[in-house]
Formats: structure tokens, sequence, C-alpha cells
């Protein structure tokens, strides 16, 4: 069944929509990552203009992420003080973000920023997963003491230090005004929610417990994923209903099932899988800006310089 | 017989100009529904003419439709430190964005170049680049360039030998629209060629326009995009919320 996209202007099979958000929940539910960083080149695959793409992906994160938190709130394993601080950071990013986004569309650049944003930071996250999890499988056959986490870094030595009871911490509230900065200009350029930067930023650099780390990124990806999607869809008009809708119905019924798979695999085992699936997409993009495009010439709406 | 040559000869010459299109369409209004899977346009006539069909170059016709013209920016890549990147751009004057032709012949034979010129038939001809070719030294790379990305995507289209034309008097074609269409006022010309040269033509419009819920949600986003955007985060978090408050459900039941 086709159906035609009112914003995006284009017609896609309505299944292939619900199939690939199915596919994406699935994973999302199985990995708990928002999935965003692998839908939205798929829907570059499928046709769907980058712009229209990144911000209808903002507007979907906002519905998987609000379905999580809720869990989370129920086990109060999210650290509001901390997810307020990332989300200032986050706010200002998106701005920030947004406002890139369309100078360099302006420029006819947006499409490379996008593929190039995702090829940089799949590549990196990918094949640190992969390393990692390699490493712990073989940490995990030999059996031995579990690593220790460095308590003190340079994170401590900075002013306006803030309590915050949840995670047990008391540090400047710079880094993760930072961290939230940094993820709120890739929400807004690459249509992410972020989680996939923000975890392991507030593991490995904050130093939060990693049972409120899920919960508290979720917190800030709803907030921030929402403002995107205000700004992209009163300033550039490509937030595309019909296809959000599609992609949220299959996101979230995948996501349920990907949930129950993921209690039933090893977690090690899983992480092996979604490195090598975040470097296959990370692959094929990088593919499209290596190999000469069969087509040189590209067209675009006239005006803005 | 001479009576007959003189008459012949009388209305030979006049005669050209004396036949007209009568024009039909199969709809005059083309609606994208949320299912729009693209349409296939009916274009059917006849030539009236109050005189028998004159001898010499056969009578032919060609069926432009020309969907609404835009300015475009086209961009081209080039590599640079090893990755495609766009580097040159020019604007195109305007460019249809959907363009199809169909003949009862070969273009070539049916119109002459002065014709096609004159009243801008063919694909080459609808689109005018002529500010690109003044500022840009391959302006021309760039406008065959739009003619060819646009044909590739199904939107221009020369489709030769596909009028049916009957005693020289009924013609029909149907015209095919593809699914990913925009909206606007598409022209419809007809052309009635003899030895390359029009001795007549009619204009119509088809309206292609977005619908219901199409027409609804393209309407909000442009006009109150504020709205439309709290209502998409509002469908997000009922869905997200629902979703979840479902699966418990079920689960708890199960």
């Amino acid at each position: 069944m086709q159906i035609y996209l009112p914003i995006a202007e284009v017609s896609v099979n309505a299944f292939l929509l619900l199939g690939l958000g199915g596919l994406v929940g699935v994973l999302s539910g199985m990995f708990g990552v928002g999935g965003g960083f692998l839908m939205t080149p798929l829907l570059f695959f499928i046709g769907i203009p980058p712009a229209v793409a990144v911000a209808t992906e903002a507007n979907q994160i906002v519905a998987s992420s609000f379905s999580g938190v809720l869990a989370h709130f129920k086990r109060k394993t999210v650290d509001l003080r901390m997810g307020t601080v990332l989300l200032i950071g986050g706010l200002t990013g998106a701005a920030i973000g947004v406002v890139l986004f369309n100078y360099l569309k302006s420029l006819g650049q947006v499409d490379l920023l996008v593929k190039l944003c995702y090829v940089v930071f799949l590549g990196i996250i990918g094949t640190l997963m992969f390393v990692e999890s390699l490493n712990a499988i073989r940490r995990s056959k030999r059996a031995s003491a579990p690593v220790k986490r460095k308590n003190h870094n340079w994170v401590h030595g900075l002013p306006f230090k803030m309590r915050f009871r949840v995670s047990g911490l008391y540090i400047s509230v710079i880094p993760p005004i930072l961290v939230g900065v940094f993820v709120g200009i890739l929400s807004a350029i690459m249509g992410v929610g972020g989680g996939f930067i923000m975890v392991p930023a507030m593991i490995y650099l904050l130093g939060m417990p990693t049972k409120v780390v899920v919960g508290t990124s979720l917190f800030q990806i709803i907030f921030v994923t929402a403002f995107t999607t205000l700004l992209h869809a009163t300033t550039n008009y490509t937030v595309d209903m019909a296809l959000a809708v599609l992609l949220l119905v299959g996101g979230v019924v995948g996501a349920q099932f990907g949930a129950i798979i993921g209690t039933r695999l090893k977690a090690e085992q899983l992480r092996i899988l979604l490195a090598l699936m975040v470097m296959g997409v990370c692959f094929k993009l990088a593919l499209d800006l290596l190999i000469m495009p069969s087509e040189l010439y590209s067209l675009g709406a006239a005006g803005g310089h | 017989m001479l009576r007959l040559a003189l008459l012949l000869i009388c209305f030979a010459l006049p005669l050209h100009a004396n036949e007209q299109v009568v024009l039909g369409l199969s709809q005059n209004r083309v609606a994208i529904t949320a299912n729009f899977d693209g349409s296939e346009i009916l274009v059917f006539g006849a030539v009236k003419r109050e005189d028998p069909i004159p001898d010499g170059a056969p009578l032919e016709v060609v069926v432009a439709v020309s969907g609404p013209s835009e300015p475009i920016t086209v961009r081209r890549k080039a590599k640079r430190f090893g990755i495609w990147v766009n580097t040159e751009s020019v604007t195109i004057d305007s460019a249809p964005s959907f363009y199809a032709v169909a003949t009862t012949g070969p273009l070539s034979e049916v119109l002459s170049a002065e014709a096609d010129t004159t009243h801008r038939i063919s694909v080459g001809k609808a689109i005018t680049s002529v500010n690109a070719q003044e500022t840009h030294e391959n302006g021309a790379d760039f406008a065959t360039a739009v003619a060819r990305i646009r044909t590739d995507n199904g939107l221009y289209a020369l489709h030769e030998n596909t009028v049916e034309l009957d005693q020289e008097t009924l013609f029909r074609t149907s015209i095919s629209m593809p699914a990913n269409l925009t909206e606007g006022d598409y022209q419809t010309r007809v052309f009635l060629t003899r030895g390359g040269e029009v001795i007549s033509s009619y204009k119509t419009q088809i309206a292609v326009r977005k619908v219901g819920l199409e027409r609804f949600l393209f309407n909000l986003s442009r006009q109150q995009p504020l709205v439309y955007g709290l209502l998409s985060l509002a469908i997000a978090v009922i869905a997200g919320w629902g979703a979840s408050a479902f699966f418990r459900y079920v689960r708890q039941g199960a």
C-alpha cells in the first residue's frame, strides 16, 4: 500500500515504513538505545529527503523515549537534577545545531554535514563498542576481577559544584552542561537522541552510577528532541507527521518485542551485534561519500544563499 | 476534373488554418490523497474542420503536459579531500516540476526545430537557463542535468508514437503522472502540425491538489508551524505512552 507523505512529497510503501519502524524498534528495545542513529540513515536509503528524515526522526524519538522514561520513573532511576542540568545544555546545543543546519542548508552542504557526522560518530562508537565487548567477553572467560573505575579525574577540579543526590555525586555543573550542548547539537544535525554519546559520557566522564544513566539520558532526550522537532517544524517545515506516525507505530510495538528478546541474550553478545550493525551502517554511508556518485549533479530549491 | 482541381487549389492553402482542436480530458483535477500512487490522465479530442482533409503532409498531434515551473538550484559534486562534495552551484531560471510530451510520431519529424523553439515544446526547451548560461561557463551542462535527473525520476518524459490518430480526425493518448507529484496547475497543450509546422493549438489546465488529510497537514505545517509541531509531539507522546500501557496490560493479563 503506497502512502503519499504530505511534507516529504514522496510516495512510499506504508508497510515498508511500519517494518522499518518495527525493525529499529526491536533493536532499540534489545539494546536500550533510541535507534535514531540507525533509523535516520535508513530513511536516507529509502529516498526520504535528509532534511525531512532528520526532523521527523527527532519527533519519533520523543515517542520511543517517552515510553522508556515512564518505566525508569517507576523504578526511580532518573536523576532529575542531573537531567535538568544536561537539559539546559541540550536546549542550547539544539538551538545552535538548528542554526548551523539551516546555514549549511543554504550553502547546499547539509547532506554532506549529516552524512559526515554519521560516518565519524558511528565509526568511533561502533569500533569502541566492538573492542570493548570483545574485551569483556575475554575477561568473562578468564573470570578476572572487574576493572575499577577512577573516582577522581580533572572533572572534580572545576568550579560551580553542585550536589546530585540520586547519582551520589558532588561535581561541577560545567561538564554536564558541555555534554548536554554537544549532544543537543548532534540531535539537531543528525536527528538522533544522542544517547549513544551521552551514556558513555555520563559513565566515564561524569562518573554517574550505571543504573541511573539510561533513565536520566532518556529524560534529557525527550525534551531536547521535542525542542528540536519544534525548531525544525517552525523554521524548515520539515516534520512529516504521516511519516512519524507510521514509524512510531512500528517502533513502539517493535521496542516491546525487542525488550523481551534482549532479556534472553547475553549482554556482551548483544553489544557485539550492535557494534557490528553500527559499523555496517557507517561503512555504507562512508562508501557513498568515497565512491564517485553515478550522478554528479543534484537539485535543490532555489533561493537562500 | 478541372473543376475539382480548381476547388482543391482554392481550398488547399487556407485549409491549414481551418483545422482546430476540440479537446477532452478524462479529468481536469488530480487529487493527491493519502494513498495517491500516481495518476493516468486520458487526453482525447477531435480535429474540427469545415472542409475535407487536405492533401500533403499528414496531420500530426503533439500533447505536452507541464507542471508548475520554479527556479531551482543545481549543484555539482567534485572530489575534495578524498570525498565527494557539492562544489559548484547554478540557479536555473525556471524548470517545470513535471513535463510529459506525447506525439503521433518521432518528435523531430512531427515538429520542426523552429516550431519547437517558438512554442517551447520539447523538454530541453521547457527549461529556461538563460541566466545560468550567462553567468556560468558550463551553465548548459547544469540545465541538461536537470532534464536528466528528472527523466530518471520519471518526472520528465517523451513518449513518441503514443498519440493515436484515427482518420486524421480523432486522437487520444494517456499521460501517466508519477506518485511523487507536486501541487499546482498543470498546463496541458495540444498542437496540430503538418510538415513540422504548428497549424493549431489548444491550451487547458489540470489542477493537481492535495486533498483531505494531506491538504490539512500541509496547510497546518505552513500556516501554523508551531501548532503543527506541538500536535506532532502530542501524537508522539500519546503513542509512546499508549504502547507501553497497552503492552503492560497485555503482559499482566497474560
